[in-house]
């Protein structure tokens, strides 16, 4: 409760909260919303500028680009939710069990998520779908891969704290298992900052997914995808920069909200920092 | 200070050979059989097994690796698609991007620390207020995108800059600004909390006790420490962008190395694939710890962690 009440009192975060509801809302009832059939094409319309009929234009194809938008908040949402999910839950195992057991385990562990982590921005994306090919499913696999090792650290640290305290030592002294220790302390405990994470990892999740679509190596067309729409943008500015507008902000937007509800989520939970 | 430079040098040694490895293993990866792939359609079974044998990809994985690195070394390992040595082939790209790189963190380190200097010692006006939208506005800021506004901007709108190639200085302007304005926020930001930090101490209140002018204080007292915390950040950044430039480069046609990666990517030149993320990783490890070295240097305290 406390929580709440202290992200209330942080117009920021109440801002980046509204603003990723909004975006969920428009991702699931894309269909209800969306004023165009997304994939419709009619090349007697094709690269208008915005109007009436269609306020952000239409795309070389005569696409209405407003219903692309919506349907791109689509894509973007489930492949980030998604590689997020799979990145949690195999971070949060690999920094329990790290931390946790310590030793040499933990050693090995760590020497891996430096080399995973050596790899500046989204090269480490780059290089598993060069290997895997484009496409959705290997998008999450990429993605998955690239951000586990920021939940794996926070975990780790969190369980480094934790086994050392009284509770978890009354614990062990009447028989729990190890692996029940873990899941009924261990990761409670460290459940605030994972959520902090994961919040940000999906303002990172969905910059790559549009960067690599932006390449050519993500989503592949004709699907909505604002990264996609950007790179066919990319081909007509010159005759047609409105293209170049929408998809971008609507990215801007879902990545500016995802950070500011998680800065404001982390403030809330470390108010000490706040100050700083 | 020496055995902190040699300590950091052994640690170094397993994470670029494991950078290495996670780049050697890109072609092995591939789903399904790699020769069959770098053969293309239509390719015979004699192609295949020919570039199956070519590559060595009959052989163990352990004496693949090798070969991999020792190919590097004696720049015997060629490009899959122009046959031309492969460091022949990278160089000078990676120069290019570098060059953008530096480019990028000057402009950045410039605008960065000059806006957070000023909104740390004007607090709460309107240029902290401003610059705190700008560090909000430039973490969430899709690279690219950016790119594109520049290019509406300045290229399409006003006709100032050309909006893509190589060429003289005015074709470096849009891509670098591009790259240095999301790091300029990052920055920016870490400029104001350190310069603020500082400005709290009791030795810097004891100066202004003591009636030094206020911009003295800054100059003398305020920035010199300040500034070290900021130096850090600028060097990691400074890694960043050689990553960050991957998609810069594509928006702007820039040849450098991450346009190169991609595009060999879509050719199936895995062998510069492979190199081409090996030389970038290693760079942004081998900057990092010069960034490590040098902070050690200024800041005596950190030599013994």
């Amino acid at each position: 409760m406390i929580i709440l009440k202290r992200m209330a009192r942080n117009k920021g975060a109440i801002f980046g909260l509204i603003v990723v509801l909004l975006i969920v809302f428009v991702a699931i009832f894309a269909p209800v919303i969306a004023p165009k059939d997304p994939y419709k094409q009619d090349l007697l319309a094709s690269l208008e500028p915005p109007s009436w009929k269609h306020p952000f234009g239409t795309d070389v194809f005569g696409r209405d680009v407003l219903s692309r938008v919506i349907y791109g908040a689509r894509t973007s949402l489930s492949i980030s939710s998604l590689a997020v999910l799979i990145a949690f839950i195999l971070g949060a195992t690999v920094g329990t069990i790290a931390g946790y057991f310590g030793g040499v385990l933990d050693e090995v562990l760590m020497r891996i998520l430096d080399v995973l982590m050596a790899f500046p921005d989204i090269l480490l994306a780059i290089a598993i779908v060069a290997a895997l090919g484009p496409g959705k499913i290997n998008l999450v696999v990429a993605i998955a891969i690239y951000s586990f090792p920021q939940f794996a650290r926070v975990m780790r640290a969190s369980a480094l704290t934790i086994k050392s305290s009284e509770y978890v030592e009354a614990a062990k002294a009447i028989g729990e298992s190890n692996l029940s220790i873990m899941v009924r302390y261990v990761l409670p405990n460290a459940l605030a900052p994972l959520l902090v994470q994961a919040t940000l990892r999906m303002a990172t999740a969905v910059l790559t997914i549009s960067g690599l679509s932006f390449l050519g190596l993500g989503v592949k067309p004709p699907e909505a995808e604002w990264g996609t729409d950007l790179a066919m943008a990319r081909v007509y500015l010159e005759i047609a920069p409105h293209l170049g507008i929408f998809p971008g902000l609507a990215l801007f937007i879902t990545v500016l909200g995802f950070n500011l509800f998680g800065d404001g989520l982390n403030d809330a939970l470390n108010p000490r920092l706040k100050d700083r | 200070m020496l055995k902190f430079v040699v300590r950091r040098l052994l640690l170094l040694i397993p994470v670029v050979i494991g950078v290495s490895i996670v780049s050697f293993s890109i072609m092995h990866m591939i789903p399904g059989d790699p020769a069959r792939i770098i053969a293309g359609e239509g390719a015979t079974v004699e192609d295949i097994m020919s570039i199956r044998i070519k590559y060595g990809l009959d052989r163990p994985l352990i004496e693949q690796y090798l070969r991999f690195m020792k190919g590097i070394i004696t720049n015997d390992l060629r490009s899959i698609r122009t046959e031309r040595p492969i460091l022949t082939e990278l160089l000078p790209r990676f120069a290019n991007t570098a060059q953008l790189a530096l480019v990028s963190i000057i402009i950045s380190s410039v605008i960065g620390v000059t806006l957070g200097i000023v909104s740390a010692v004007k607090r709460n006006s309107w240029i902290d207020t401003f610059s705190m939208v700008f560090s909000l506005v430039g973490v969430s800021m899709p690279i690219f995108w950016l790119g594109i506004l520049l290019i509406i901007l300045f290229a399409v709108t006003l006709r100032w800059l050309p909006s893509g190639g190589k060429g003289g200085i005015e074709h470096l302007i849009l891509p670098a600004l591009t790259l240095g304005l999301a790091t300029s926020a990052i920055i920016a930001r870490m400029t104001r909390a350190s310069v603020l930090e500082v400005l709290n101490q009791d030795y810097v209140r004891t100066v202004v006790a003591f009636g030094l002018p206020k911009r003295k204080v800054i100059y003398k007292y305020v920035l010199r420490n300040a500034l070290i915390p900021v130096v850090t950040v600028i060097g990691l950044q400074f890694g960043y962008l050689l990553g960050g430039a991957v998609l810069t480069e594509s928006v702007f046609g820039w040849p450098g190395l991450g346009r190169f990666v991609v595009d060999s990517i879509f050719s199936r030149d895995y062998i510069a694939v492979q190199v081409g993320i090996m030389m970038i990783a290693t760079t942004f490890v081998l900057v990092n710890l010069l960034v490590d070295l040098v902070y050690a240097l200024i800041d005596p305290r950190l030599r013994r962690g």
